[in-house]
């Protein structure tokens, strides 16, 4: 995929290699690095995986590794947990329902 | 010159990188020993009451709605014994800004960074005050970036913190998102010297004190609704600036024989640094792996002296699990009509528990709510949960073990808000200050200052001490 000069892009860098990670890191976390990603407009043409500078919203020119043109909000309510609608049934029978209610 | 930007380089410049970041000189306030004055630095870094009024007022924030739930009241005298329960009231504070009692804390660090000259501000943060601050931000016309711990090794995120970064993004700040790992402060600091922004740390006077207004505005309007002061306040803690500043302000609103209660989630057992772990909680805030740490040792905040001290102000510290809390955002919604986020209601679902043991004729107070939408809502969290292999099913909450299952109670009857040891969490307090602080004999000044910071006396201090040596 490629992006022109100008798209809202992502951008992704390692800031510590496994190595580097702090001591009171856990050992599960210190087998990974330390990745970071940040949003602005890129300053040229580029394609994925390409390293590029971008300009954040802030003002600040940042460079990394391209992952991502026109990055969009893909998170939502989720699959459904159905389980959710019978607290409302038992909650309502209990203050609303039976003796108390007739 | 070529700054030295390696991990170590970057940490052993700490203490300078702050000091022009958050403009105030810590050495000012501390004592020979471990004390330091906390109120002189309340009162000469921070704000006045009727200063941060009109300050936050001037900006929409504030005055939030002091709604009386009767029916989760109604619910819970069913639930307890003949003549208890309590009238169960919740602070509205949903209804700022941002959506969080977050933007009181932030109108005033905002305030303070924009009347210094400073051109923008940075907070380190994955909940709600990012959206606080970028929205204060955009008010003063400030740039403004976040800095989040949002994803695990393998690119998987929170929901609820991608929802937080979305809505920092909608108010025009720049979101920098990391993997899990302590060392964001790292980045932080590096951007802190890149930009020489302000430091809106959660952790300043400004901050803390910006909470002040909540615990005295609630206590005003229990006031003119009820004609006295609530009997119990429970603030939902993670960090400790919640529950500190509601408690000050309920102190200088005078109510002096308001019980202040702090409420957790239950997420024993799981490492907040751990990469693996990160999505095997359902909660990012609200929750022991922040309320423990900060309040057995509040200075390892991102300030040298963290303004938040939740010990100085707990009456009772109490933990309900994840089942509870997404149980109780459910009664809100289905029972009140209203909808609001789940971290938010950690202190509702205590409250509930809470009021069982109380007189009818009492009056309790959960002091928070929170916005929700996609990402931030019971459906997304639980579903998110699901997929990481938590299994979700209806039973008693005791058995919940965070990181494997969510509980949802199958009868609110076994929601139950759980005592901690608050005498052994001061005891660790204590124990931290020694240990940290490399001291072995306490001056009578430093053993006045632990009887404050933890609540109790000088002959309990003396005692900690004492058993500690042997």
């Amino acid at each position: 995929m490629k992006a022109k000069k100008g798209d809202w892009v992502n951008v992704y860098n390692i800031v510590l290699k496994p190595e580097e990670r702090a001591p009171q890191v856990p050992d599960d976390t210190k087998k990974v690095p330390l990745e970071t990603w940040v949003k602005g407009f890129i300053q040229h043409d580029a394609e994925i995986g390409d390293n590029v500078e971008i300009v954040t919203m802030t003002g600040r020119k940042v460079t990394g590794k391209l992952v991502e043109v026109n990055p969009s909000y893909t998170h939502s309510f989720g699959n459904t947990v159905p389980e959710v609608f019978k607290i409302g049934l038992q909650l309502r029978e209990i203050l609303f329902g039976g003796e108390d209610h007739e | 010159m070529n700054k030295d930007m390696s991990y170590s380089g970057v940490m052993s410049r700490r203490n300078e990188i702050m000091k022009k970041a958050v403009g105030i000189d810590y050495q000012r306030f501390e004592d020979t020993g471990i004390a330091f004055d906390y109120e002189k630095m309340m009162r000469e870094t921070g704000y006045s009451l009727e200063e941060m009024k009109k300050i936050q007022g001037a900006t929409g924030v504030g005055n939030t709605p002091l709604l009386e739930l009767k029916n989760l009241t109604n619910l819970a005298r069913k639930l307890a014994g003949k003549g208890k329960g309590a009238r169960i009231f919740i602070k509205d504070e949903a209804a700022n800004p941002s959506g969080s009692f977050k933007a009181r804390r932030a109108a005033n660090a905002v305030y303070h960074a924009k009347k210094n000259g400073y051109k923008g501000v940075i907070a380190a943060t994955s909940g709600n005050y990012g959206a606080a601050v970028a929205s204060q931000a955009a008010i003063h016309g400030l740039k403004c970036i976040i800095v989040q711990e949002c994803y695990d090794s393998k690119g998987k995120g929170q929901p609820e913190i991608i929802e937080k970064a979305r809505k920092c993004e909608a108010y025009g700040a720049e979101v920098v998102q990391l993997t899990v790992g302590p060392e964001l402060f790292y980045t932080f600091l590096t951007l802190l010297e890149e930009t020489g922004y302000f430091n809106a740390s959660l952790y300043t006077p400004f901050g803390i004190a910006g909470v002040e207004t909540l615990g005295y505005e609630l206590c005003m309007q229990m006031r003119e609704k009820e004609g006295r002061d609530p009997d119990v306040v429970v603030c939902t803690n993670a960090g400790g600036g919640n529950l500190t500043g509601t408690a000050r302000g309920i102190i200088k609103a005078g109510a002096d024989n308001t019980l202040i209660v702090g409420a957790s989630v239950n997420l024993k057992g799981l490492h907040m640094a751990s990469d693996e772990q990160f999505n095997k909680k359902s909660f990012t805030t609200g929750h022991t792996g922040f309320g423990m740490p900060f309040a057995t040792w509040p200075d390892r905040s991102d300030v040298p002296r963290s303004a938040a001290r939740p010990l100085r102000y707990m009456d009772r510290y109490v933990t309900v699990n994840q089942g509870e809390v997404f149980y109780m955002t459910e009664a809100l919604a289905q029972l009140e009509g209203l909808e609001r986020g789940p971290a938010g209601n950690t202190s509702l679902a205590a409250a509930f528990s809470l009021a069982q043991e109380l007189d009818e004729d009492k009056i309790i107070i959960a002091q928070e709510t929170e916005y929700t939408g996609a990402g931030k809502h019971i459906q997304p969290q639980l579903s998110f949960a699901r997929e990481n292999g938590i299994e979700i099913k209806f039973g008693d909450p005791r058995e919940e073990i965070p990181g494997e299952n969510i509980i949802l109670p199958e009868h609110p009857r076994l929601i139950k808000a759980i005592d901690l040891d608050l005498d052994k969490i001061r005891r660790s307090y204590i124990k931290n200050c020694l240990q940290i602080n490399n001291i072995k004999e306490l001056s009578s000044n430093d053993l006045q200052f632990l009887a404050v910071e933890t609540k109790t006396d000088l002959e309990f201090v003396k005692r900690v001490v004492e058993e500690l040596k042997s």
